[in-house]
């Protein structure tokens, strides 16, 4: 065993050196800037522009399209131009990187940042007018508080799933992934509620929340709870969970379409609070209710009789119920609170993208187990110091890296610190013998 | 139960410290020896050993209550878990962070207290999987059968010997999920066995297995060190620790509180307070009458409580063991 | 309702490079969850990596297919050891977060716009067929009967699909027989228990993780090979959709994934036929062939819960051997 294992790693050594020198190559060779005149062939709208300065195409300058939850970037072709594909007839903000012009030059006419909305013909187009001039730079601080202000609540949100998904963890040990799906349905409750029962916003989504915790319960009540009776192991309730998440998703997808849809009053004006730094009014209230309902839930679990009994499960089970707590109970009350909680952070997600999409959850369950990971999985108060960690850095990567990779950087946390501290953040050790 | 396994007389080894018996005496040889390995877990100091030598070719029993950290003692020497601090070593070199695949491979092999047995693989197949140097376990050999073949086969012999020895060779083809719990200690034992070791460390062998096989396992035992190997076992069982010890550790509270001869450690008053009570010098085999034996006084009387004679208990008799 | 067509077209995929791509991913998650316990959710990466790494080698760097075929090999056994040397050590379902979010951070990094001169960002990349055609031998033409009538490069395509599985079932069948695949089989079983046995058990996790790893990449080839690649294609719900496929037909066993993959396209096919014809012929009234489409995926996602719930250990398992034993 020794000789053959010491072989066999030395196999593994030297594929690794020829391997490492490849990639190694690869990136080298990536590091030089690429160039791609046309994104998104295959959606159906299209902005298009020309990028010159006094009548001389601009070549790899760099145009940034986005709006309605979608993101695509594309750099000038060498003559000047650029296409972006867009999925939905909606306005979108295209803005100029002005650090990719040649030194000296900037936006003339009008700013580097600007809203098109696509017409009847499906496509528009937009034409940035250079010259010598003062660039529209917004100052790195004046960056850095804006991108943190919108990762605290980005943070926040994610918080409000991550909890959920971590008592959940801690009184079952399900990693449930069908929690992305709680919060979309969250957010289309509210949709359903506000725009076709019509019900005035402030009414809609308190509403959308309460359905969204019976929601929980009747998932406890008609899945979760037999599975466990029926003695189902973690791994198979984990995989019944991907399934279910599968299946609710693209029951979203059969009603709502693979389109984007916006709740009432997604877009609000923007208040510029000082310098570059400006937020709305929706963005202010979606902080603090998530701060309101976080604190009342870190009560509740601190407090409350039920919230110390979720405690006790949490921490060992069978020697909960031997003191008499009804783990049942317990548990049924844990889906309740955490799909309600995952609702409203669906609903507050949607402002946030903003829109509502049918993979909308999916699209943030990473970052939501990346968030519990980091807390340590099961400990309600980690998950939510592990949730604003990930929102701020999501938002402050994007100073550095663009922002189609934002998400990068997050998961690549999650797994340096696994790497270093295996049972997360706050979590512990498991003994073994 | 078959009254005809009577233990066979053996002689104990005698003279293995040097000086006088206490906690972390020196022994002549010493296969094993530990300096300052403490863990904590949060405040609570699990094991906190100063010095401790196991000695070569003996059967070394560890007792304590529960919670006395022998287990993670366990742990700790096998490489399973991280100390805070110390060092080991095993026939003098070092096991300080070796991991615990090495520290198996270096001949110091283990079982666990819950048993791990592989329920999926057959019994015969968990039996293999415990023989040491196997061609076939590289993946390029293994997929040329004939490289590893003969091997095999002698494993296969030798496996089968050993579950025979074990009585588990009628179930050498079911998987080892359908054994029972005491069956599964058994399987783990004899896989332990597979790769030869120099230091078997059992935690806690007996629990679970029935009587009759106790015995036989107690044989066993006393075997492995006709063979030349070093036992150290964790037991919660006087009777036995004191049939087949030559050696006994105490631990209470993460430290060794004594060490010695059987016969002499449990009339340590200390070890007798903290972990035996009263009625430790009884041997229960021979009280219930498992075993033949010369009833002491103090047994004997023990023995017409337990039948309900008309002896009158004796109350200096109960006060000598307080 | 044309039923000819229908069955036709289902019987034709049970050929065809998609099944062949999911049958080979699906034999590489056996080897990773089913023989060694290790509950990768990140197979789409490896496909993803397949796929582009024989679409670079052949678009960028001029190689020629077969060499593509191995740097894919190459690109997937570098994957699973910077994968596999930090996570490796991590429980069940630590691991399968972060596998999922490595296969995540993968596909974003073939999506971004910053390698598009290489990965062709959000339009993927295409025409890289013309060295695998070249050195096609059939002779141009039709060949076959019935449902299976493909032209020359139908074939090609599908030879080496099938060439390339079997010699993956081959290597499956033969190594988890061996003792090195006994040691896998223990470790799923209980790693501290292997590890008291003098076993390196991260050197075997690791070794299955790259032995798992070169036929999930193979698939992503198979995959891609006849058509192109669209970063679209490999998202988490890929991952799911072999997982489905591997479950069906048993995890812990070697022709399992095989006929789990069989069985999965065939439904999908037959279903992406019948369900248009169904609603377009009116006897769905009540959804448009859009929805028609979503409902296959929602049946997907239930037939996975209701496998998992009442056969855990698939159609050719043993129902002693299922594999959740923790
Ligand atoms: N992983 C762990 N985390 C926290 N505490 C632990 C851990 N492992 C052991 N302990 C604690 O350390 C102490 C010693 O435990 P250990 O299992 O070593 O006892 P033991 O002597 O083997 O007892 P027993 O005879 O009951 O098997 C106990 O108080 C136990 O609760
Ligand atoms: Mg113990």
């Amino acid at each position: 065993m020794t000789i053959t294992g010491r072989l066999r790693v030395r196999n593994l050594r030297w594929l690794f050196v020829v391997f490492a020198a490849l990639l190694a190559a690869t990136t080298l060779f990536s590091a030089s800037p690429a160039f791609a005149d046309v994104v998104g062939e295959d959606e159906p709208f299209r902005i298009s522009g020309n990028v010159k300065n006094q009548g001389v195409p601009l070549e790899g300058v760099l145009i940034m399209v986005t709006g309605g939850g979608h993101d695509a970037q594309v750099r000038t072709d060498a003559a000047g131009q650029w296409r972006i594909g867009v999925p939905e007839k909606s306005t979108y903000t295209v803005t100029l990187d002005e650090s990719t012009l040649p030194d000296g030059i900037a936006v003339v006419e009008g700013s580097n940042a600007q809203e098109v909305e696509i017409g009847p013909s499906g496509r528009i187009t937009l034409n940035y007018f250079i010259g010598q001039g003062e660039r529209n730079v917004t100052s790195f601080a004046d960056q850095l508080i804006s991108r943190l202000i919108n990762g605290v609540n980005f943070g926040l949100m994610l918080g409000l799933a991550a909890v959920g998904i971590s008592l959940v963890f801690g009184t079952t040990g399900l990693s449930n992934f069908a929690h992305a799906e709680m919060v979309t349905f969250g957010a289309i409750a509210a949709l359903l509620l506000g725009t076709t029962v019509a019900l005035p916003i402030w009414a809609a989504i308190p509403i959308a929340v309460i359905v969204s915790g019976a929601f929980g319960w009747a998932m406890d009540a008609g899945l979760w709870k037999p599975l466990r009776s029926k003695g189902l192991g973690l791994v198979q309730l984990m995989i019944v969970s991907i399934g279910l998440s599968l299946a609710l998703r693209y029951i979203f997808q059969y009603f709502i379409g693979g389109g984007t849809l916006q709740l009432p009053g997604a877009n609000t004006e923007k208040l510029t609070l000082f310098g570059a730094v400006s937020m709305s009014w929706i963005d202010i209230v979606s902080m603090a209710i998530s701060v309101i309902v976080i604190i009342a839930f870190a009560c509740w679990l601190l407090f409350t009789r039920i919230g110390k009994a979720t405690r006790a499960v949490s921490d060992n089970a069978s020697l909960a119920a031997a003191s008499g707590i009804d783990v049942d109970k317990v548990v049924r009350i844990v889906w309740i609170v955490s799909a309600a909680m995952a609702g409203l952070a669906g609903v507050l997600y949607a402002y946030y993208r903003p829109g509502i999409k049918w993979d909308m959850g999916a699209q943030i369950l990473l970052l939501v187990f990346a968030s519990v990971t980091l807390g340590g999985l099961g400990t309600a108060f980690g998950a939510l110091v592990g949730s604003i960690i990930v929102g701020i850095m999501v938002e402050i990567s994007g100073l550095w890296i663009t922002s189609d990779l934002k998400f990068v950087g997050a998961l690549g946390i999650l797994i340096l610190v696994l790497l270093v501290r295996p049972q997360g953040i706050l979590g512990r050790k498991e003994r073994i013998g | 139960m078959s009254s005809d396994v009577a233990p066979r007389q053996r002689v104990k080894s005698t003279g293995l410290h040097i000086g006088d018996a206490v906690p972390g005496v020196a022994k002549v040889d010493p296969i094993l020896i530990a300096d300052s390995v403490t863990r904590s877990f949060g405040g609570l100091k699990a094991v906190d050993v100063e010095h401790l030598e196991i000695p070569r070719n003996a059967i070394t029993a560890l007792i304590g209550p529960n919670g006395a950290g022998k287990t993670t003692l366990f742990n700790l020497l096998t490489g399973f878990d991280k100390p805070d601090h110390g060092t080991w070593t095993f026939e003098g070199r070092s096991l300080a962070g070796v991991p615990a695949f090495k520290v198996a491979q270096r001949g110091q092999v283990r079982t666990f207290q819950l048993t791990k047995s592989l329920g999926l693989l057959t019994v015969l197949e968990n039996m293999k999987l415990g023989a040491k140097g196997q061609r076939g376990e590289n993946f390029w050999a293994g997929l040329f059968p004939h490289v590893w073949r003969k091997q095999e086969d002698a494993f296969e012999v030798k496996a089968i010997e050993l579950l025979t020895r074990f009585k588990l060779d009628t179930k050498k083809d079911d998987f080892a999920a359908s054994l029972s719990g005491g069956q599964r200690k058994l399987l783990e034992m004899a896989r332990a066995l597979m790769s030869d070791p120099t230091l078997v460390m059992l935690d806690e062998p007996m629990a679970g297995v029935n009587p009759a096989l106790t015995q036989s396992l107690l044989e066993h035992i006393l075997d492995l060190k006709d063979q030349g190997m070093t036992v150290l076992f964790v037991e919660h069982d006087m009777h036995m620790v004191r049939h087949i010890a030559d050696w006994v550790v105490v631990m209470a509270e993460g430290r060794v509180v004594a060490e010695g001869p059987p016969h002499v450690v449990m009339k340590d008053p200390a070890v007798v307070d903290a972990y035996l009570g009263a009625h430790q010098d009884v041997d229960l085999g021979v009280v219930t009458g498992r075993y033949a034996g010369e009833l002491t006084g103090e047994a004997s009387e023990l023995a017409s409580e337990i039948q309900g004679l008309d002896h009158s208990p004796d109350p200096a008799g109960k006060e000598q063991t307080t | 309702m044309d039923w000819l067509q229908i069955l036709s077209n289902t019987a034709s995929s049970i050929i065809g490079p998609a099944t062949i791509g999911y049958a080979l991913a699906a034999i590489g998650l056996a080897v990773h969850f089913g023989f060694a316990g290790l509950l990768n959710m990140g197979i789409a990466a490896y496909m993803a990596i397949g796929a582009y790494s024989y679409a670079i080698s052949i678009l960028t760097f001029g190689l020629p297919w077969w060499a593509g075929i191995l740097v894919a090999m190459g690109g997937s056994v570098v994957f699973s050891l910077i994968l596999g040397i930090p996570t490796l050590r991590l429980r069940g379902d630590y691991l399968a977060i972060v596998t999922i979010a490595a296969a995540e951070i993968v596909r974003l990094l073939f999506l971004t716009t910053t390698f598009d001169k290489y990965t062709g960002s959000a339009d993927g990349l295409s025409g890289y067929h013309s060295s695998f055609r070249d050195a096609n031998p059939i002779p141009p033409g039709t060949y076959g009967f019935g449902p299976w009538t493909y032209n020359e490069t139908g074939w090609w395509v599908r030879i080496v699909g099938l060439v390339i599985l079997a010699l993956a079932v081959l290597i499956v069948y033969v190594s988890m027989r061996s003792p090195w695949g006994r040691v896998l089989r223990g470790i799923r079983e209980d790693e501290d228990a292997v590890r008291a046995l003098g076993k390196n058990v991260f050197s075997y996790k690791l070794q299955a993780l790259v032995l798992g790893g070169v036929f999930g990449s193979l698939g992503g080839v198979v995959y891609a090979m006849p058509s192109n690649v669209n970063p679209g294609v490999y998202g988490t719900s890929l991952t799911f959709f072999v997982w489905t496929a591997l479950l069906l037909g048993g995890a812990a066993t070697v022709f399992g994934p095989l006929l789990g993959a069989l069985i999965y396209w065939g439904v999908m096919t037959l279903l992406s036929n019948i369900l248009p014809a169904l609603v377009t012929s009116g006897i769905l009234p009540f959804m448009s062939t859009t929805q028609a489409q979503t409902l296959r995926f929602i049946l997907v996602g239930v037939s996975l819960m209701l496998l998992v719930i009442y056969r855990p250990q698939g159609i050719l398992g043993n129902k002693k051997e299922l594999t959740f034993v923790k």
